[in-house]
This record gives structure tokens, C-alpha cells and sequence, in this order.
């Protein structure tokens, strides 16, 4: 070993410091792999436990119990072994014939390692919400509102809540429970949804502990006084250089607006998608929650032997799941590393089969009940921005879409959406469904926006730095 | 505005003074700049890229790449996902980050 080499060569990389991605590192370190957690934020938890560890008990008690639940997982995390490394970002994964190429970076110096096991636990991001005037200063996603009050105990005063989802719920209850007021919620849920939703999905009613969940956030609102719109149709920001207000309109065709300086715009979220599909790993059109998911087996595992993908970044399934996805990933990844038996894994990840298998049978109910409307995922107005970056409007894509392009990659050549520095994470789904939307085509039979390496920007002085080890220990 | 409810639980109450198009600002440590620069009020951060229009930080969580800002020099920085140090000196991203300032 070369002095430069500080630790032994990780077996597992796991990406990705969330419910999946701990509970993957500290199963594989437990079972006495060395293994490296990479994550891009400044302490475990992921977007749900963002802060866990750091946050007083009154900050807690605030944000829920599903918040403080992230506690018992950092913890086992800092005693299994795995080494953490936080405030570092993955920009290249290329699968080998058998584990697969990383590259990451802390911002300094950027590495490149050959593993057998790499576990992806990207999580989810919020799905695009794109509406006219939702690039203007003072206009954030619901969820980096939550971010703002998790990790900084920042709220505002006055927002308005737009949108459907559960985070949409939750954030406004987080709110009032911190005696923060709230302008008003405008609901894009589809009227009657939750009946429908109910209706189609019955097993959701054997577990009427969420659905308690949601309603007592609805109650929150209505107790609080706060104006509460449902059955919105169309929204859209006011304002010239920042927000000053939100209009919408209601089934009449009329619309109504109020004075905020803060909109937080959610309708759900999706896999984080970029760095399995940059892999090249395969990925499969899911038509409920309308949004791209890699394919893998029931252990996470990809068709590159070695690569796994757990938690939301495998299909949106809630933390819980996410968790045992982790586990059971951890259990594969185990008797690839010559660990563990193929019966032992079985054996061991039966218990977290059964939790995984629970929370799918209510993942129908969610998201017939949240189901985003088209109006709100391909805009009608041909003013709204949809690519953010290079500000290409609706408009302008359906112009190109009209020329007949075959799909998203066309787009992005004719007109540059997704072209750049968010490498069409605030876009790809836009693009993806407006073209579905005007051809008439499957979502799931256009082929998706080819993503590419590096995944996240890098300078080239990181890249010069660079050292590579191929795991077996030359430095 | 964003105000704050308690002391915040990532930092150890801390205060700094960084500097926003040179003018100082006091700052609580430890949390991130964009939360930062959004206590004081600032939520326009950068110029767009094509049109020049005001932006602000929007994800939070290092995917949208709005709240791109210069830190001590460097541009193109994400102030979502960078810690806020003392003597910070932090200016609006304006417009796309010029590849010859990317190797430093």
C-alpha cells in the first residue's frame, strides 16, 4: 500500500447517505466489508432526515415522528464501520463486467476506484411544477422549503402552498406546528381523487394509519384557519424581478390571485434518475408514477452484475421501504462479496421482503390519490419556461416537436433544453411528456434523454488532481 | 422573509460576517449559503444565463443549479450545497461561468 492510500480498498460503494443508503452501509460493515458511503451533503440523513443529527429536541418534536425516526438510523450507521464521507459528489459510474468504475470528488480532488459492489441510493427529487412565473426569485419547491426549516430552522411568513402531494401536507402541518401562519394552500389534487383512489386501491384501507396521517394534516389546515383552495386548475406567479403574488384559476375559467412574496410549488416526486441512466443501466417507463425507473430484480440488482440501485431512486416507495430495499440490496451485495451465503441472504432479508412488499401494496392508493395533473406536467401556456437553464419556453418545444422530432435527445439538439448546468434534472420529465402529449406517442415507447458524464459539474483543476485506484490496493 | 424559529441545529451558533457584492453581512455558521444569504432577505442570487433575469435558490438540494453564486473568486458555485465560512466573499453569478474560469 502507497502512503497516499489513508484506509483498505472499499469492496462496496453505496451513494447516497438516505434511509436506503445507510441502512445498505451499515449492513455491508457490520458484515465486516470495508465500505464507503459518498454523499453530497454535510451529514447523513438524506433529503427526509436532513439535520437529524444536530436537532434539538423542540426542533424535532416539530418536524414529526417520522423525522425523529432517522436518529436510531445514523446512529447505527457511526457504530457499524462504514466510512462516511460526507460533501462529496459522484460525477461518473460505468459498469464493469462484473462491480463497476466511480469517480467522485470533495470538491478538491477528484478520485476514480474500480469496486465489485456499488449500491446506488440516489432518492428522489421533486417532480418539475412548471408553471408561468416559477422562476422568479421567491418561488421554491415545497421540499427546499422543508430543507430551509429542517437544517436552518428558517420559515416564512405568508407562503403560499400550491400543488398536491404528501410533502405538500406535511411541510404546511410542519409550518403551523411552528407557529408559523400560512397564506393559503392552493390544491391542484384532482377533485374526488381520494374517493377514486380509495376505490381502485382497497388494500391502502387496512392500513388506516396513514390514512389518519393524511387526514390529520388536512384537519391542521382547516384548524388553523388557514385558506384552503381545492379543485385548482391552472396557476400561475406574479411578479416582474421576484414574486409578489399567485394567481389561479377554478373550474369556472376565472381566475383569482393573492398578494405573497414566497410560493412553494410541489406535485410529487420521482427517482433520481441521472447517474443510473448516465450507467447506461436499463430503465422502465412506470405509467402511475409517470416517471422513469431503472430495472432491477427483487435485491436491487441492475443487469450489470455488482451495480444496485435501492431506495426512491428505485421507484418512489416512502422511506420505509427504502430502508429495507437498502437492507436487502446489502444482503445481495453481500454474497456477491463472497460474504454470505445465497440462503443466509435469503433468510436474513425476509423480514425486510415483507416490509417492502407492505408498503407497495399502498403505493397504488398514493398515487391514484396524488396523481399530478397533465395541465400542471405539460403546459398549456407557450410562455411558461420549461427548461429553466436555457429559459426554452413551451412554446418554442412545441414548435421544434411539430418538425417531427423523434424525442427528447432531438429536442435537446434543436433548442438546447436540458442542455444546462442542471443536466435537465428541473426538465427531462417536461420534455418527456410534452412530446408524448403532442405526438400522441407512449411515454414509455420514446426513449428517454441520453445522460452523460460527468453527472455534476467538476473543474478541470479536480480533475487534474485526480487519483485513481483500482482496488487492489496500488495507490 | 425567512425568519428564524430557533438557533440552528446544524451549526454551533456561530456567528460570521461574510461579504455579498462586498457589503458585510452577519451570518450564522454552519449552514449553507444560500440559507444564509435567504435570512438576510437576499433571494435573487445570480443573473440567467440567456436572458439575464433574476434568480433565486429553488431545490435546495443541489438539482436545479439556480442558486449558482461566486465564492471567494470561484464561480458557478452551488450556495445550496457549500457551508458558510467567516470571511465569505460572495457575489451574483452573472449570466453562464466562463470556461476559462473553471481551472482557476
Amino acid at each position: 500500500m502507497s502512503a497516499a492510500r489513508d484506509a483498505q480498498a472499499p469492496e462496496a460503494i453505496i451513494v447516497g447517505a438516505g434511509p436506503a443508503g445507510m441502512a445498505a452501509a451499515s449492513i455491508l460493515a457490520e458484515a465486516g466489508a470495508a465500505v464507503l458511503l459518498l454523499d453530497e451533503n454535510p451529514a447523513p440523513g438524506g433529503q427526509i432526515w436532513r439535520g437529524v443529527d444536530a436537532a434539538t429536541a423542540v426542533h424535532r418534536s416539530r418536524l414529526g415522528a417520522d423525522y425523529a425516526a432517522g436518529r436510531r438510523a445514523t446512529r447505527r450507521l457511526a457504530a457499524s464501520g462504514a466510512r462516511h464521507l460526507p460533501g462529496t459528489t459522484v460525477w461518473q459510474l460505468s459498469p464493469l463486467v462484473t462491480g463497476a468504475e466511480i469517480g467522485w470528488t470533495d470538491g478538491q480532488r477528484a478520485r476514480l476506484a474500480t469496486v465489485p459492489v456499488v449500491i446506488l441510493a440516489t432518492g428522489a427529487q421533486e417532480r418539475p411544477f412548471p408553471i408561468a412565473g416559477w422562476t422568479l426569485p421567491g418561488v421554491m419547491s415545497v421540499g427546499g422549503a422543508q430543507t430551509l426549516l429542517k437544517s436552518s430552522s428558517l420559515a416564512a411568513e405568508g407562503a403560499v402552498f400550491a400543488g398536491t402531494g404528501p410533502l405538500l401536507y406535511l411541510v404546511v402541518a410542519q409550518y403551523l406546528a411552528a407557529g408559523v401562519p400560512v397564506a393559503a394552500v392552493l390544491e391542484t389534487t384532482a377533485p374526488g381523487a381520494l374517493g377514486r383512489a380509495a376505490w381502485s386501491a382497497p388494500a391502502a384501507l387496512r392500513r388506516p394509519a396513514l390514512l389518519a396521517k393524511g387526514l390529520q394534516w388536512i384537519a391542521a389546515i382547516r384548524r388553523a384557519g388557514v385558506r384552503h383552495i381545492r379543485g385548482v386548475r391552472g396557476l400561475r406567479v406574479l411578479g416582474e424581478t421576484a414574486a409578489t403574488g399567485i394567481a389561479w384559476r377554478m373550474g369556472d375559467g376565472r381566475w383569482r390571485e393573492i398578494a405573497t412574496e414566497h410560493v412553494f410549488l410541489h406535485q410529487g416526486v420521482v427517482p433520481s434518475v441521472n447517474l443510473s441512466m448516465a450507467a447506461g443501466l436499463a430503465h422502465r417507463w412506470c405509467p402511475q408514477q409517470l416517471a422513469w425507473v431503472p430495472r432491477t430484480d427483487a435485491w436491487g440488482q441492475t443487469g450489470s452484475p455488482g451495480l444496485f440501485v435501492a431506495g426512491d431512486g428505485a421507484g418512489i416507495a416512502g422511506w420505509q421501504a427504502a430502508e429495507a430495499r437498502g437492507a436487502v440490496a446489502a444482503q445481495a451485495a453481500l454474497v456477491r462479496l463472497g460474504r454470505l451465503s445465497p440462503v443466509q441472504a435469503r433468510l436474513r432479508a425476509a423480514p425486510d421482503r415483507r416490509r417492502i412488499a407492505a408498503e407497495g401494496r399502498l403505493r397504488p392508493f398514493l398515487d391514484a390519490w396524488f396523481r399530478p395533473a397533465e395541465a400542471f406536467r405539460v403546459p398549456e401556456d407557450p410562455e411558461t419556461v420549461v427548461c429553466r437553464c436555457e429559459e426554452i419556453t413551451a412554446g418554442a418545444l412545441r414548435a421544434a416537436i411539430a418538425q417531427g422530432l423523434a424525442g427528447p435527445n432531438q429536442l435537446k439538439s434543436f433548442t438546447r433544453a436540458g442542455m444546462g448546468p442542471c443536466q435537465a434534472r428541473s426538465c427531462a420529465l417536461t420534455l418527456h411528456e410534452t412530446i408524448a402529449h403532442q405526438t400522441g406517442r407512449p411515454a414509455g415507447q420514446i426513449e428517454p434523454l441520453r445522460f452523460r458524464p460527468p453527472v455534476k459539474p467538476l473543474s478541470i483543476s479536480e480533475l487534474a488532481d485526480m487519483t485513481f485506484d483500482d482496488g487492489a490496493g496500488h495507490g | 422573509m425567512f425568519r428564524r424559529l430557533d438557533p440552528p441545529p446544524e451549526t454551533g451558533n456561530e456567528t460570521g460576517t461574510v461579504f455579498w457584492k462586498g457589503a458585510p453581512l452577519e451570518v450564522m455558521l454552519g449552514q449553507s449559503v444560500a440559507a444564509a444569504l435567504l435570512e438576510h432577505g437576499i433571494s435573487t442570487v445570480r443573473e440567467s444565463a440567456k436572458s439575464g433575469a433574476p434568480r433565486g435558490p429553488y431545490c435546495l438540494m443541489g438539482a436545479c443549479f439556480e442558486c449558482l453564486v461566486e465564492i471567494d473568486g470561484m464561480p458557478g458555485r452551488q450556495a445550496c450545497m457549500v457551508t458558510v465560512r467567516a470571511g465569505m466573499r460572495l457575489a451574483p453569478q452573472r449570466g453562464a461561468v466562463a470556461l476559462d474560469t473553471l481551472g482557476e
